[in-house]
């Protein structure tokens, strides 16, 4: 665990990227974004001769498979050949963390959408239409939708988990206030606008080079492998980039890419597997619907003594991500609280559904909502303003979270207070009450959502990344990472460290594709950490090459090589210019044959968790903010807007503004999607309903709060943050939730009857609903 | 052969007018900025621009390409995101979205930037609304639209210097390439004669039968009616507007006069759709299409229209709208008729019109309940009513009981809420996925409220419909 700290002493060689380059710099990637340039898995050029491929699946969501007849599909002109289970020369497994997960079902199937077989054809068309001339039967067998369902029938993914700390037992006796209740929260569809998809390409000798829109192209590579029977070595990965993921594509990109694979390792020709958005949306798990029962102790003066929950993750057919996704649950089930008496308990449910999935939160949303949703249960009944409870429980430096970690350089206090002052609390309160006195047909409400999300791979092996960094001959830069950019900016981030140690101008430098041949075994790009991971990795491999550099520039120079920096290009002694320039001294080195080339991995230090007690320090620290929340309800008709989310949010040091503002604004826009119109529904044959973006509504540019307003609140930052950049893919999603309680306070202020329900997203059904509530 | 131009090139083909622009543009030009996200007009990630010469000077309007056949494209200006590119630098639209962050994956940035591209060529003012006007039918997963917005504001703070509507202005501020300015006179040079028509299923714009049956459509005969001059147009005339069933929304929300007879037109239309598809979707796709959820079907039955029918024999009939629909999804229309048009009596001063939409999400979503009534007033009295209401029912209803019932009235909320009584019998609604029945139950008694609140705001309030307010 020690031999990293040396990964901190190369930091503080670089202590943040240069001023004039973290204000300057836009997306690395926007030019071609907006030329329409960029090249996706769909884009890049094919082969002669590539055939198209489309997926044959479940017509049912469980059952038994009596007969399939291909003959007609078969006959079909242009039709290559079809793939079953039966054509799989290694193992029909895909899953990653529980083997639980064929390719392509044998004698059952499991969810609706569930892959059968793959129709390989001329064109996808043709393939397409070779699918419909498909006939299967298969014998019925009892479905589970729900989690609950899966509880009482006992159908669980594995054994369940808990958290404790303190004894809420004996606590909850001695509460002045002690509420139950139960909370639902409804999955989500990633809806990347662009679908998965992957097209694998022969090699020589049996090797297979597959493109694919995966965020973890080692899980593409293993899988693969694992399927067809290879070594590794034979299956190379190589990702352009995403047209989005969300973490939709951390574990569920892997079955196209390998089915495409498994066809050109037959057919010896490359095959192109594109998902239509139809297709994607019935093949692939969501977020997690959870059912959770909560119990909340509370003292006079507002202090939360205890607290006890039960959650019910819908884990669907198969494993995937889900006990990974639990776990986290476990770990942000209080949220930016500190409660001395916890105990938590998840169980993943194994259902008919498809297997639910990563989704920017993992799990930690679920947990969110149910804790806010308590707090809410015991504002109302208590008769108090619900942001009293929170402010009261806010957590501080060296409280203990449930799973033992002490909590260090703690800014919940900081940004909550921030965000009251700054926003003058007392005003916005009041504007709402008085508009409430003075309007009937509209009303407002108001809500509070503090965050704390902690940031690191909870599975501690995952937390490492390696770079390998090419100085070309004429001095510019070639970089390979781990890190799959997905609209996240990761390649920005990468060439900002670069083009900072160097100092030389980004148009120097290069961000390669992500390649399994280049950096190898490597963690997906995921839990917001792979710009902290592939970063410090980059910076590592780029000081190493500057420290070889100084020594060629001292002996050309004669000088010492620690008076030897590198500026603008050039070579500086104490701070003056030499005549040296960089791609002089690039030169130089290759002449006295110095390697221009360096690989450097990167491990996080000081992380470590103990499954078997449930306890360690699983986060190399925690990402904080504080949103305020208001809305308008249209009390006719049921339909709101968000007058506007204020939030202050812990950048620590933001090496790139613009790019981490757009993760706070997504982010906070797509967690007011899942608490409000996104909803998914499936029927009670397991059969989903909202299969297509007429009845799948994401929001829109009319449905975002008028206006966004993120104060960065400047706080030291974490040395384990790359250049102390906090992490900010996924913490600021869970500001959304404020959504769903601004609305509630609205509804009460028309409907005193109204009954507090917690049964996300808060649609304009609900809403309707709860207004006219008797 | 299809004949158009694409970007600065022009092309014959003789591909299956059936097949989707994008897929032509994609796979057989290879024109990758066009992006494919949802192939039914859901995303806007497929937009592309089309040129249509009127006189001497070309009109501009973005369509989403995944629901439109390579057929409409014959005689036109086609324009993908490669288009607009210039040489070594960015457009106006491009540059707005880059220095505003307003792309992260990139994936739905061409249709962005397309969309703020035909916006500039478009004659409409150029203002804030406008600009977002022109994107609502473009959805961002990444973002969350604020850079967006950013976007949208600096494209319109460029325009309002825009004095000409040559293309000149736009060339010359980076708007448009260079070759824009030879598009007219090569259009006129293409040889644009009317493209033989199999038989086969008649297509307008395709907004909805590409949803539903694309593939069939790629591989079958279609009828292409989109060009059909006899279809087309928006006439007034004694008060009474005759609608071609050809004519778009678009057409509709740009009509001057109906503007006038329909103050609040363009805030109804405003709920129907995106722009790009109020571009492409016609008024007779609506009908037909017999959705009993369908916006303009229910708008047009609150006007109490009638609609004339033409045969193969080229024999027409009238009926009202009214009585056009039998069943679910069925209607008076032999298989050789066509709806050739749609006639109204417009509002006057004692009568008042209003539409009312409720779905999950306000724009680019089909209604849980959709409603619209016209009524006329005399002295306190209800002279004459209309009520239609979608999506409670196996048809797009007109509630013959609740407008019967209103005529002689006083207008008063006693009225108002025994309507509703009347209202409540006459639908039948089912739980599905846009609301349980329960739900649009309450949601019909609601909207037919709100017609009352928003169109005699100082006599009815919320307050005198419902309790707890």
């Amino acid at each position: 665990m020690h031999k990293n700290n040396s990964n901190i002493n190369l930091d503080a060689k670089l202590d943040a990227v240069s001023k004039s380059l973290k204000q300057s710099i836009k997306n690395l990637d926007s030019y071609t974004h907006v030329r329409g340039e960029s090249l996706y898995v769909d884009d890049v050029n094919i082969r002669q001769g590539t055939f198209h491929a489309v997926v044959f699946d479940s017509p049912k969501a469980h059952g038994k498979i009596k007969s399939i007849d291909y003959s007609k599909a078969e006959a079909l002109e242009g039709v290559e050949r079809i793939f079953t289970y039966k054509d799989i020369p290694g193992e029909n497994e895909i899953g990653g963390i529980i083997a639980d997960e064929p390719l392509f079902a044998e004698d059952e199937v499991h969810f609706w959408g569930m892959p059968i077989a793959l129709v390989v054809a001329e064109t996808e068309f043709i393939a397409r239409k070779a699918r419909s001339l498909i006939d299967i039967e298969i014998e019925d067998l009892p479905v589970i939708t729900t989690a609950k369902e899966a509880k009482v029938k006992g159908s669980f993914i594995n054994a369940p988990r808990s958290f404790s700390l303190g004894d809420t037992e004996k606590v909850f006796a001695d509460c002045d206030y002690v509420f139950e209740g139960e909370t639902f929260s409804n999955g989500q569809e990633h809806l990347y606008i662009e679908a998965q998809g992957a097209y694998a390409e022969p090699l020589e000798n049996g090797n297979i080079k597959i493109t694919s829109s995966t965020q973890g192209p080692t899980a593409v590579q293993a899988t693969t492998a694992r399927v067809l029977g290879v070594a590794m070595h034979k299956i190379e990965i190589d990702v352009t980039r995403l047209g989005g993921g969300f973490g939709g594509k951390e574990d569920q990109a892997t079955p196209w890419a390998v089915m495409a694979a498994l066809a050109t390792y037959h057919l010896n020709q490359s095959v192109k597997l594109i998902l239509n958005r139809h297709d994607d949306l019935r093949m692939t798990g969501k977020r997690h619907p959870y059912e959770s029962t909560y119990k909340i102790g509370l003292s006079k003066d507002l202090k939360i003594l205890a607290y006890q929950t039960e959650f019910l993750q819908n884990s669907g057919a198969a494993a995937d991500l889900s006990p990974a996704i639990a776990e986290r649950t476990l770990f942000h089930a209080t949220n930016s609280y500190y409660i001395p008496n916890v105990t938590t308990k998840v169980l993943s449910c194994k259902t008919n559904l498809p297997p639910n999935t990563a989704f920017r939160g993992f799990g930690g949303p679920q947990g969110m909502f149910v804790i806010e949703s308590a707090i809410a249960k015991a504002a109302h009944e208590i008769g108090v303003n619900p942001r009293e409870i929170q402010e009261a429980n806010l957590l501080d430096e060296n409280d203990t979270f449930s799973y033992g970690q002490i909590a260090k350089k703690v800014e919940a206090k900081n940004t909550w207070n921030t965000a009251k002052n700054i926003f003058n609390i007392e005003a916005l309160e009041r504007d709402v009450e008085d508009f409430n006195k003075n309007n009937t047909a509209f009303k407002k409400g108001i809500a509070f959502m503090p965050i704390t999300f902690g940031i690191s791979f909870t599975n501690t092996p995952m937390n490492h990344a390696r770079a390998l960094v090419h100085v070309y001959l004429d001095g510019s830069v070639g970089i390979s990472t781990a890190a799959v950019e997905m609209g996240q900016g990761v390649n920005t981030k990468m060439m900002q460290i670069a083009a900072d140690v160097f100092s030389i101008p980004i148009e120097k430098i290069k961000i390669e594709t992500t390649n399994t041949t280049r950096v190898a075994n490597t963690s997906p790009s995921a839990a917001s950490s792979t710009a902290d991971l592939n970063g410090k990795a980059t910076l590592m491999a780029c000081n190493a090459l500057v420290e070889r550099l100084k020594i060629v520039a001292s002996e050309e120079l004669n000088s010492s090589e620690k008076d030897i920096t590198l500026k603008d290009e050039s070579v500086y002694i104490n701070d003056k210019k030499s005549d040296l320039t960089w791609t002089e001294l690039i030169s130089k080195a290759m002449l006295k044959r110095v390697a221009l080339t360096e690989n450097a991995h990167y491990a996080t230090p000081e992380i470590h968790f103990d499954k078997t007690k449930e306890k360690g320090h699983p986060f190399a620290y925690h990402v904080y903010g504080t949103a305020i929340t208001t809305t308008t309800i249209d009390c006719t008709r049921g339909t709101y807007e968000f007058d506007s989310v204020k939030i202050v949010h812990d950048y620590g040091k933001s090496m790139s503004e613009g790019i981490d503002l757009g993760q706070v604004e997504g982010a906070l826009i797509q967690g007011i999607g899942w608490m409000t119109l996104e909803e998914i529904a499936y029927s009670e044959e397991g059969k989903l309903l909202s299969n297509a973006l007429s009845t799948y509504k994401v929001p829109d540019i009319f449905s975002v709060p008028k206006t966004v307003e993120v104060i960065p609140v400047e706080t030291e930052g974490n040395d384990m943050a790359i250049l102390k950049s906090k992490a900010v893919g996924e913490p600021p999603l869970m500001y959304g939730i404020g959504a769903y309680f601004a609305l509630q306070n609205a509804i009460k202020a028309f409907n005193p009857n109204y009954d507090l329900k917690f049964h996300a997203p808060m649609t304009p059904e609900k809403v309707l609903m709860s207004l006219y509530q008797n | 052969m299809i004949t158009f131009i694409l970007n600065n090139k022009t092309i014959k083909t003789s591909e299956h007018s059936g097949m989707t622009l994008l897929d032509f543009v994609r796979y057989q030009q290879r024109l990758t900025g066009t992006k494919i996200g949802c192939r039914e007009g859901d995303c806007g990630a497929c937009t592309l621009l089309v040129g249509t010469l009127k006189n001497d000077t070309i009109q501009y309007q973005s369509i989403t390409s995944c629901i439109s056949p390579l057929g409409n494209a014959h005689g036109k200006h086609i324009v993908t995101v490669e288009g607009t590119n210039l040489k070594d630098k960015l457009t106006t639209a491009q540059e707005a979205m880059n220095t505003n962050y307003a792309t992260q994956c990139g994936f739905c940035t061409p249709g962005f930037v397309v969309a703020l591209t035909g916006f500039a060529l478009s004659n409409s003012d150029k203002n804030y609304n406008n600009a977002i006007d022109a994107i609502s039918g473009n959805i961002c997963r990444c973002t969350g639209y604020k850079a967006i917005e950013k976007a949208a504001q600096q494209v319109v703070e460029k325009l309002e210097n825009k004095k000409e509507t040559t293309f000149k202005w736009l060339i010359n501020n980076q708007f448009i390439p260079e070759y824009f300015k030879s598009i007219p006179q090569r259009l006129k040079d293409i040889e644009t004669k009317d493209l033989n028509q199999p038989k086969g299923k008649y297509v307008s714009g395709g907004t909805d039968l590409y949803v539903q049956q694309a593939d069939h459509l790629a591989d079958n005969d279609v009828h292409l009616i989109a060009e059909k001059e006899y279809l087309k147009g928006v006439t007034i005339k004694n008060g009474v507007c005759t609608i071609g069933t050809n004519a778009t929304v678009s057409d509709l929300w740009n009509h001057t006069q109906l503007n006038n007879s329909l103050p609040n037109l363009k805030k109804h239309l405003k709920l129907v759709s995106s722009e790009q598809i109020r571009n492409m979707a016609s008024l007779g796709g609506n009908l037909v299409n017999a959705s009993p959820i369908g916006d303009m079907t229910i708008f047009f039955l609150a006007l109490n229209s009638s609609i004339t029918i033409l045969n193969s024999e080229e024999k027409e009939r009238t009926i009202a709208l009214k009585n056009f629909y039998q069943g679910y999804k069925t209607y008076d229309l032999k298989n050789d008729e066509l709806l050739k048009s749609i006639q109204f009596k417009l509002p006057t001063e004692h009568s008042f019109f209003n539409f009312e939409k409720v779905c999950k999400r306000t724009h680019l979503d089909i209604a849980s309940v959709n409603s619209a009534i016209h009524i006329y007033i005399q002295n306190g009295t209800i002279k004459e009513a209309h009520v239609s209401i979608g999506g409670v029912a196996a048809i797009p209803k007109y509630l013959h009981d609740t407008s019967a019932f209103l005529i002689g009235k006083p207008l008063t909320s006693e009225t108002v809420l025994e309507a509703n009584e009347m209202l409540q019998k006459e639908i039948s609604p089912i739980s599905d996925v846009r609301g349980t029945s329960d739900y649009k139950r309450l949601l019909g008694r609601q909207l037919f409220f709100a017609h009352f609140t928003t169109l005699f705001p100082k006599q009815f309030t919320l307050n005198d419909f419902v309790q707890h307010a």
